[in-house]
């Protein structure tokens, strides 16, 4: 079988490399992408449930009587990407259309942990006004033309605010 | 991981006013940018952790150190201005080029008593 232009490698050996690694990839970082979601779910089910008492509102009118003893704005982000098999799967996607259940849970989660963090920073605050969301894509350079998503960037901002005490102890929580 | 304190003495608030205080005086729009890019030892981290998906620590704390830097001019700006407030405070990114992002921060200074 030794032709001229034979390669010396076998033909077996090419076909592994160039279509067993990326399918091993895509299992392996698949498992462990999945295991790091769901271990962040869990991450954001518990401290949300441990911040339950600070109410967030995305009004920026007050309609409160209690008197405003502190005031201060607070932000928080977080960039979060996904792996490799979700990726992969969202390019198969976009030949059919339609929902993109990969993409939707980054940003779930995105939004999700910014909210906690930014809850987070003012333990001190009764209540969070005027809360705001953006969202960017974060591009990664890779390739000369091709812009894949690396992740995106959620930033929550919002006005922390401390009510004086109220003179009588037991502050009223203001209904809604 | 806790972003940097953004303002001593001057308040910030997103809201169209400070609540509990009066507006005494306004100074009109004031705003502070950066623009920043990456090493590239965090976009070979970044590329890594991309394949297990999950939060970019590195880009985080940059984007977080940018917005702060971003503030700080803006809060200069107003002080500059005699004011002791900045209302409606609002972020933007955008990015330039590849690996290059804008923050931009703008509100409205003004004095409060």
């Amino acid at each position: 079988m030794n032709t001229g232009t034979a390669s010396p490698i076998p033909d077996w050996v090419v076909l592994l490399l160039v279509y067993g690694v990326p399918l091993v990839a895509l299992v392996v970082f698949g498992f462990i992408g999945a295991w790091l979601e769901r271990r962040h779910y869990a991450s954001i089910r518990a401290r949300e449930a441990a911040t339950a008492n600070l109410p967030a509102t995305n009004l920026r009118a007050l309609d409160d009587e209690r008197a405003v003893q502190e005031a201060w704005l607070v932000t928080a982000s977080v960039v979060i990407s996904i792996d490799y098999f979700k990726r992969f799967l969202a390019g198969w996607r976009k030949v059919f259309g339609g929902r993109v259940r990969s993409y939707e849970t980054l940003l779930d989660r995105a939004r999700r942990e910014a909210l906690l963090r930014l809850k987070e920073q003012c333990p001190s605050a009764d209540l969070i006004a005027n809360l705001r969301f953006d969202t960017s894509c974060i591009a990664n350079a890779r390739g000369r033309n091709r812009q894949t998503v690396a992740g995106v960037e959620v930033l929550a901002s919002g006005t922390a605010i401390r009510f004086a005490p109220a003179a009588t102890g037991g502050a009223l929580r203001a209904a809604g | 991981m806790n972003p940097p304190v953004l303002t001593s003495d001057v308040i910030l608030t997103n809201l169209e006013s400070v609540p509990g205080r009066r507006i005494v005086e306004h100074y009109g729009l004031v705003a502070g940018s950066t623009v920043r890019a990456k090493h590239v030892g965090r976009d070979i981290a970044a590329s890594l952790k991309n394949l297990v998906g999950g939060e970019l620590r590195g880009y985080t704390e940059l984007l977080q150190e940018s917005r702060a830097e971003a503030t700080a001019r803006m809060v200069a700006q107003a002080k500059a201005l005699g004011a002791n407030a900045v209302l409606n405070v609002r972020f933007s990114t955008s990015s330039v080029a590849q690996g290059a992002a804008e923050l931009y921060a703008y509100g409205t200074a003004v004095k409060v008593e």
